[in-house]
């Protein structure tokens, strides 16, 4: 095997029929590619296309605006009367309840992770949190429906009914009866379901905060609050604002855990305490007795969810990206 | 930045023995009788900006030739180029020819999966497949087809890469598990399992201690029986003792078109070239005067 | 308070005016370190508060599912709501069919679209398809299953591959992306040494790349599967759900063990309860080993994000 002689050289050129496979497997990844473009795309389109109708019927403002839902039953035309705002409402108080719960517990579990927890309990602590995310929601409304609402969160809100709805003006928002289903209850548990969202980011976003600029704090005689407060959260508050609006995003699609727990009345109400429903919420609630005319009224309701999740979505991704792509949030 | 001081280079010495007995040298030919790369007015760019340019040069066969330079001066483009792996790099273009045995390398019909066969490669850093110590041997002869007979080739590949005698117990373990030196003698057992007709070497003891470069030197003397090699250095000392033959590349700053880029001074025989290079710059930079 | 030394020239000033210990002396540094643990301890509360609800959900999951949890819950079909025993035999042979399929769907083409981004994706098109990817993690599960009536089940009925089809679309964007990440993560010069021993391109990913890579791609492939088995809402429009076991591909409503939870939680009568129990301590036990398994084959792994 000394140095070969030139003519063992003698062809450079591909053979056999492996050459053609490189083109072709670049052409089935792309295809793979371009078929998750699609499945969003298909999504969009045959939704779009079953909602039409219906905003036809009803009046596309009118279909939003409107809060007379009126479930129709004919196979053939529209006869009910489809205005979502009730649910649309509900979906808001809802997601704003969950939000306003567990924004504050998660910027102080993140902070308790990355700046106070021992070096050892960090990677179980989060881990602990982002089990949260890990139980199924049919387990959360479960658990909120039979265990939680009845047994801990009903005197709660009893006891704020009785003290605040006498309270003019703000009496509004707690006037009874209470019952253990309601905007709160469903929004409490929301709460739960989206803290590890909430969290996770918030305290990715927080560990990218230069420890230069934490040690010239602490240098300057700063204590840990004010360094908490007057550094990392200023310099993270667009990343926490990303989280919140992931957090949010997940909150307005949440499905069977708040169809469990927020009463299911098809109106609205200005109290916490009243029994309403959500926009996903109503429509796993009332999909398996509807007649054909009303499923096309509840896809288009899905197909107002889905704007509103994708603009908050959207907008949560674009302040997330500004600090990197954050890794592992996907399985959240 | 090296030992040497000025005129000869009593700290270069030129033809060292290897630890494990004599390996006599053939006499290396003032004249080279057969080329396995021709290089002609050879340039890479990158995005347009001038990497090497108008390299001319005849690498022998059956040799060790080594690239030397200052850093920046392209002979790790130069080396990419002759097993086409500057194609992995999107905004590489060429200019000029190179020949491999006569043909065209960048010939349209030229596939550089083929010549990659021919021409095997041995990186900087070690880099052994996240596989087990066997498997990395038998991934070349696998991937082009062969599944009999891989454990005598996998011993033989690993036996020329003075290897086997160390891992013949683990072969099943991974290849990120040995030492950094046993790691890269296995990614030339890897090169050779695939009976190449050319080894590239880019760097391949920089990022090891000075025992397990000596005994990669070692093995490239023993290689040299079997394989034309070229190898990109940037220890002197490293092209002194190993190399039959030497060129010398650097930045060229003066070009007319202002654009720093790589250019060959001088290519000569290795013993020539370190005791009387003719150009000023190769006698400046081997004695350490810059670079 | 001891005093430190004072070696001035000048007349040592009144104890009152110079600050005479390393402590905080003065009322407002005092108030600010008082603030400080305040609000650390402030912060350690919300840390063990958030712990509760897990704590909470696992005792109770944990008590009353093993109330009504046995052999005969995975042996037996559930009987109606008032009467006691049985089980969700249904619901697991439907959960395991429909994910099993969704995977089989979605995992595959999610793999090979990260390949795509990773491989040979540059310019706008995997821009593109990286932004929406992350879009599609967002969709509501209720809209997956809208989408899937809208487009199928008025021609061919509800059942377990149209319920698997809506998991493999939300398990799809999941499996894209934690794929994506982990291709990214194999080493360059892997790339490098399988291209000098002449393997093609699509040999080296076929061969090296993914290989070493796999432990995180099989991660990313449990974790969308523990997300698929939870979900209740998209399978409650497409499966729909059935009293018995299911063997049907298509055309027979399929049951789910998140549907039949979904049942015996919202009725009145305490059996069927029961049984939802039941069913949530099996489904978070499923969920809960395939992310702790997945997280197990992640940190065996060669190539890990850290």
């Amino acid at each position: 095997m000394t140095s070969a002689p030139p003519g063992r050289a003698s062809a450079l050129q591909a053979t056999g029929a492996g050459r053609y496979a490189d083109p072709l497997f670049k052409w089935a990844a792309i295809t793979a590619g371009v078929s998750v473009l699609a499945v969003l795309g298909l999504m969009i389109g045959s939704t779009t296309a079953d909602a039409w109708p219906v905003f036809q019927y009803q009046g596309f403002v009118d279909f939003f605006v409107n809060d007379e839902w009126r479930a129709g039953f004919s196979r053939t035309d529209f006869t009910g009367e489809y205005g979502a705002f009730s649910f649309i409402f509900g979906t808001l108080v809802v997601a704003l309840i969950a939000i306003v719960l567990a924004l504050p517990l998660a910027l102080a579990v993140s902070l308790y992770i990355t700046r106070l927890a021992p070096r050892r309990m960090k990677g179980p602590l989060a881990y602990t949190v982002e089990l949260l995310a890990a139980v199924p929601s049919v387990v959360y409304g479960l658990w909120g429906l039979l265990y939680f609402v009845p047994t801990f969160l009903r005197p709660v809100m009893e006891l704020l009914s009785a003290a605040l709805a006498p309270v003019p003006l703000l009496g509004t928002f707690f006037a009874g009866p209470v019952y253990s289903t309601n905007y709160l209850a469903a929004g409490t548990v929301l709460a739960i379901m989206i803290l590890p969202i909430i969290t996770a980011i918030s305290r990715e976003v927080i560990a990218q905060v230069p420890p230069e600029q934490v040690q010239a704090a602490y240098g300057l005689g700063a204590t840990d609050w004010e360094v908490m407060r007057k550094i990392i959260l200023r310099r993270s508050f667009p990343g926490v604002v990303g989280a919140t609006m992931l957090g949010l995003g997940r909150a307005l699609g949440e499905t069977i855990a708040v169809a469990m727990l927020i009463g299911g009345s098809q109106r609205w109400g200005l109290s916490l305490f009243f029994g309403g429903d959500a926009m996903a919420a109503h429509i796993a609630n009332t999909f398996q007795d509807a007649a054909p005319e009303t499923v096309q009224a509840l896809i288009a309701i899905g197909v107002g969810l889905f704007i509103i999740t994708v603009i908050v979505n959207v907008l949560a991704r674009l302040l997330v990206w500004r600090i990197g792509r954050v890794a592992g949030d996907a399985a959240l | 930045m090296y030992s040497t001081t000025t005129g000869t280079h009593p700290g270069i010495e030129l033809r060292h023995s290897p630890v494990g007995g004599e390996t006599p040298r053939s006499e290396v030919p003032e004249q080279i009788q057969s080329a396995v790369f021709e290089i002609e007015q050879f340039g890479v760019s990158y995005a347009g900006t001038p990497a090497i340019a108008d390299i001319s040069l005849r690498i022998p066969a059956g040799e060790i030739t080594a690239l030397i330079g200052p850093s920046g001066c392209g002979k790790s483009t130069l080396l990419r180029s002759l097993n086409r792996m500057n194609d992995l790099i999107a905004v590489a273009t060429h200019t000029g020819t190179i020949r491999y045995r006569g043909l065209d390398l960048h010939a349209a019909d030229v596939d550089p999966a083929e010549v990659r066969r021919r021409i095997g490669m041995v990186f900087q850093k070690p880099n052994p497949f996240a596989q087990s110590i066997y498997d990395n041997v038998a991934f070349g002869p696998r991937l082009h087809g062969r599944s009999k007979g891989l454990d005598d080739v996998v011993e033989r590949a690993l036996r020329r890469a003075a290897l086997w005698d160390e891992v013949k117990d683990k072969l099943r373990e991974p290849g990120h598990a040995i030492s950094g030196g046993q790691q890269q003698r296995l990614c030339i057992a890897r090169a050779i399992a695939m009976e190449p007709d050319v080894i590239l070497m880019d760097e391949p003891c920089s990022a090891l201690d000075p025992i397990a470069t000596l005994k990669i030197e070692d093995l490239m003397r023993q290689l040299r029986e079997d394989y034309s090699i070229v190898i990109v250095t940037h220890n002197m000392q490293q092209a002194a003792r190993v190399s039959d033959r030497t060129a010398f590349l650097t930045v060229d700053m003066e070009a007319a078109d202002g654009q720093r880029c790589g250019r060959l001074v001088e290519f000569e025989r290795t013993e020539k070239l370190f005791t009387q290079a003719s150009d000023e710059r190769t006698e400046a930079y081997i004695t350490g005067r810059f670079g | 308070m001891s005093s430190l030394p004072v070696t001035t020239l000048a007349p040592p000033r009144p104890a009152s005016e110079v600050s005479s210990s390393l402590r905080a002396a003065d009322p407002h540094s005092r108030r600010r370190r008082r603030r400080s643990r305040v609000m650390r301890t402030v912060l350690l509360a919300g840390m063990i508060a958030a712990m509760i609800p897990l704590a909470l959900i696992l005792i109770e999951v944990g008590r009353r599912g093993a109330n009504a949890f046995g052999w005969s819950f995975l042996t037996q079909t559930e009987p109606p709501f008032r009467r006691e025993g049985g089980g969700y035999l249904q619901g697991l042979v439907g959960t395991f069919y429909m994910v099993t399929f969704a995977t089989a769907m979605s995992v595959p083409l999610g793999i090979m679209a990260a390949v795509y981004l990773v491989e040979y994706g540059r310019g706008w098109l995997a821009r593109v398809i990286r932004f929406f990817t992350d879009v599609m993690t967002g969709v509501p599960s209720v809209f997956v299953g809208l989408f899937v009536y809208a487009l199928l089940i008025r021609d061919i009925g509800f059942g377990t591959f149209v319920g698997a089809l809506a998991l493999s679309v939300i398990m799809l964007p999941i499996v894209v992306r934690s794929s994506e990440e982990m291709l990214k993560l194999v080493p360059e010069d892997q790339r490098a040494a399988s291209a000098a021993l002449g393997a093609r391109r699509w040999q080296t990913i076929v061969k090296v790349v993914l290989p070493t890579a796999r432990p995180g791609l099989v991660t990313g492939a449990m974790l969308a599967v523990a997300r698929a088995a939870g979900e209740t809402a998209p399978l409650l429009l497409t499966a729909l759900g059935a009293l018995s076991v299911v063997t049907a591909v298509q055309g027979t409503p399929q049951s789910a063990l998140t549907l039949l939870i979904y049942d015996g939680a919202t009725q009145p009568f305490a059996p069927g309860q029961q049984r939802a129990w039941a069913g949530a301590l099996l489904l978070l036990g499923i969920v809960f080993v395939f992310t702790a398994v997945a997280r197990f084959v992640s940190s065996r792994s060669t190539v890990r994000p850290d």
